[in-house]
């Protein structure tokens, strides 16, 4: 008898279904629980990697509930390529969708930025512009520039707080969570990627600036959503973690 | 990205170790006894970053072997076409001296299940494999070796023994072969056969890259001794008496010591790879 | 805001940030990782796991209908006022865990 791949790994996968038939040891005798060294390098491997990829996760939720959980999503979504880097894309809107816990509504977002984090890790290298190179436009063409931002750079938007949420878990005597919503921008000044909370206008600006948008049609936007916009603090977190790969502007005419 | 072609035509009789990110500094001031390197090649697969980074610095001064853990060669589906051009991509860059994979599988209906996976070592795997092996060589532009696993349990349907099953996919395929002599204890031990038997039958000429590795000791329904390939581990007696054993038939080969999982501080690793060189040092050169 | 306002207004804050600027000197090969755990995650190996005796074995729900959560973590930890503006839910994590068994 052929024991078919799919029949393995639907054993393999569910411990209530019966070892397949014609797996043997040694001396010719049903495998029997030798066959769990499978179901548990897939489970136990599958279940770390979560644990690793979201560390914050693991933490907020603790590990007797975290397993668990993770041996439920594994289930439903293995990694569908090979490449573990990427393994859990899909874990944040497991979730908030996951009824037992739908209604600690942040986790989704957090796990987020965890993943923004990884990609963050992987992307491809850019270099950023001079430190000096925006002081070589003249004052008056500054709001017609427009930037191209590195790979590495993620936005994470949030109802939550969530940056405050990871800082508590990640940093040694961050404080507690205020309750407020944060935006999240992940930025890799050399290959460390780190989370930084957006001050409010800085997600719909740098939207913007993703888009397109010159400088000054950015910052205007960013101030129509928060008068106090600080459009030099933000410009100073992006140059000082690599953000700005190149600076453009239209030649007067 | 890296223009220059690999320094190094083949990996030295001397021992490599696994790499790993933590003991990249010490590994660049003095490696001393590692001459050569195995990465993971999926681990690798990244568009930048450190990874990157480190493994241009790495492919600098050492031979590096790529190890692919997760083509699933002996999967019943066709070989993942986006897999195979990763590969094709991170071989193509980095010029690694030599490439190697498993005999196993582990991709099925399009998941992954980060384990390697059994195989019966029947005419229908035979062929899969070949010419899942012949597609893999055609896409990166050279030869590769495949892997001996390790083995919990056997296949009632299996016509071949395992070296034998090696072999004639080797035949087939034109691939090398790389004799893992951890597995080969572990196999044993746990299908209750002597190791020594196993090597006189494995074609040794074919073998390019001896893996070594720690293994965990669990036990079986009747109680009796069944050993994880663990890699978390020193490398036990019987085991280096067994890698004496081989190359005394074999001649020297590279030999790869491999630490996955619970890795040691470089002493630790460096101390294992004395171990190899020292058993090196016993073998008359070819 | 007219043309010239927004001119000195984005130039200022240009000079704002450029005087903020920090510089990243450190090594990036010196092995001294601040990635909190990134570089950990997502690894591939051929390493294989546990053994017989763990939980990828246990016979459970795995559509995980049964399933409820326990006391454990820092989310039943975290206490967050309502909002001032009286987004009550937004952020009440107090709130929300209340209904964790204790």
């Amino acid at each position: 008898m052929t024991i078919s791949q799919t029949v393995f790994r639907a054993a393999m996968m569910d411990a209530a279904i019966d070892v397949p038939e014609g797996l043997l040891d040694g001396q010719g005798n049903p495998a029997g629980r030798r066959f769990s060294v499978y179901r548990n390098n897939v489970a136990v491997s599958l279940t770390e990697s979560l644990e690793t990829g979201f560390p914050v996760i693991a933490k907020l939720l603790g590990d007797a509930n975290f397993k668990p959980i993770a041996g439920i999503y594994l289930r439903q979504s293995p990694p569908q390529a090979p490449v573990m880097m990427h393994y859990g894309a899909d874990f944040p809107n497991f979730l908030r969708t996951f009824e037992p816990i739908k209604h600690l509504a942040y986790l989704g977002d957090v796990a987020e930025i965890e993943l923004a984090l990884r990609r963050a890790y992987h992307a491809a290298d850019a270099t950023p512009i001079a430190p000096d190179a925006l002081a070589q436009i003249a004052p008056e063409r500054l709001p017609a520039v427009t930037f191209t931002f590195a790979p590495a750079m993620e936005i994470v938007p949030s109802q939550w707080p969530i940056y405050d949420l990871w800082a508590y878990n990640m940093i040694e005597g961050a404080p507690k969570p205020q309750a407020i919503a944060q935006d999240v921008i992940v930025l890799r000044a050399e290959f460390d990627p780190e989370p930084h909370p957006l001050p409010p206008g800085g997600a719909a600006f740098l939207t913007a600036m993703i888009q397109g948008a010159t400088l000054g049609d950015a910052a205007e936007r960013a101030t129509e959503i928060a008068e106090d916009f600080d459009l030099g603090a933000l410009l100073g977190l992006l140059l000082s973690n690599a953000a700005i790969t190149k600076i453009t502007y239209e030649e007067q005419q | 990205m890296l223009d220059a072609p690999s320094h190094f035509p083949a990996l030295p009789c001397k021992p490599g170790v696994g790499y790993k990110p933590q003991h990249f500094a010490e590994i660049m001031e003095n490696a001393d006894p590692v001459g050569w390197l195995e990465i993971h090649a999926e681990n690798y697969m990244g568009m930048g970053g450190r990874p990157l980074a480190q493994l241009r610095h790495l492919t600098e001064k050492f031979p590096i072997s790529v190890h692919g853990v997760g083509l699933s060669i002996g999967g019943e589906a066709p070989l993942d076409p986006e897999h195979l051009a990763r590969l094709k991509h991170l071989v193509s860059w980095l010029n690694p001296t030599v490439f190697s994979e498993h005999l196993a599988w582990s991709t099925h209906d399009g998941s992954y299940f980060n384990d390697l996976l059994p195989l019966p070592y029947t005419k229908a795997t035979l062929t899969r494999v070949a010419d899942h092996i012949d597609q893999l060589q055609n896409t990166i532009g050279r030869q590769m070796m495949l892997e001996n696993p390790s083995s919990y349990l056997a296949f009632a349907e299996s016509t071949w023994s395992e070296p034998d099953f090696l072999r004639e996919v080797a035949n087939r395929s034109g691939c090398g072969l790389l004799l893992d002599v951890n597995n080969v204890f572990v196999s044993a031990t746990n299908l209750e056969y002597d190791p020594r038997d196993y090597i006189a039958e494995y074609p040794l000429d074919k073998v390019g890259e001896i893996h070594l590795g720690g293994h965990d000791e669990d036990e079986d329904d009747h109680g009796k001794p069944l050993l994880i390939d663990s890699h978390g581990a020193a490398i036990v007696d019987p085991v280096w008496a067994l890698l004496d054993h081989t190359l005394e038939l074999s001649g020297p080969r590279p030999i790869l010591i491999e630490w996955d999982t619970d890795v040691p501080e470089w002493p630790v690793l460096a101390n294992e790879a004395q171990r190899a060189a020292t058993a090196l040092t016993k073998v008359p050169a070819a | 805001m007219s043309k010239t306002v927004k001119s000195l207004a984005v130039a200022a804050s240009v000079a704002a940030a450029l005087t903020s600027v920090t510089a990243h000197t450190a090594s990036a090969m010196d092995g001294k990782e601040k990635c909190f755990g990134v570089s950990l995650a997502g690894k591939n190996d051929c390493a294989a796991g546990p053994g017989t005796t763990c939980a990828g074995t246990s016979k459970v729900d795995y559509q995980g209908n049964a399933w409820t959560l326990v006391d454990a973590g820092t989310c039943t930890t975290i206490e967050l006022p309502a909002m001032a503006d009286g987004k009550a839910r937004m952020g009440s994590l107090e709130e929300l865990t209340r209904d964790l068994p204790a």
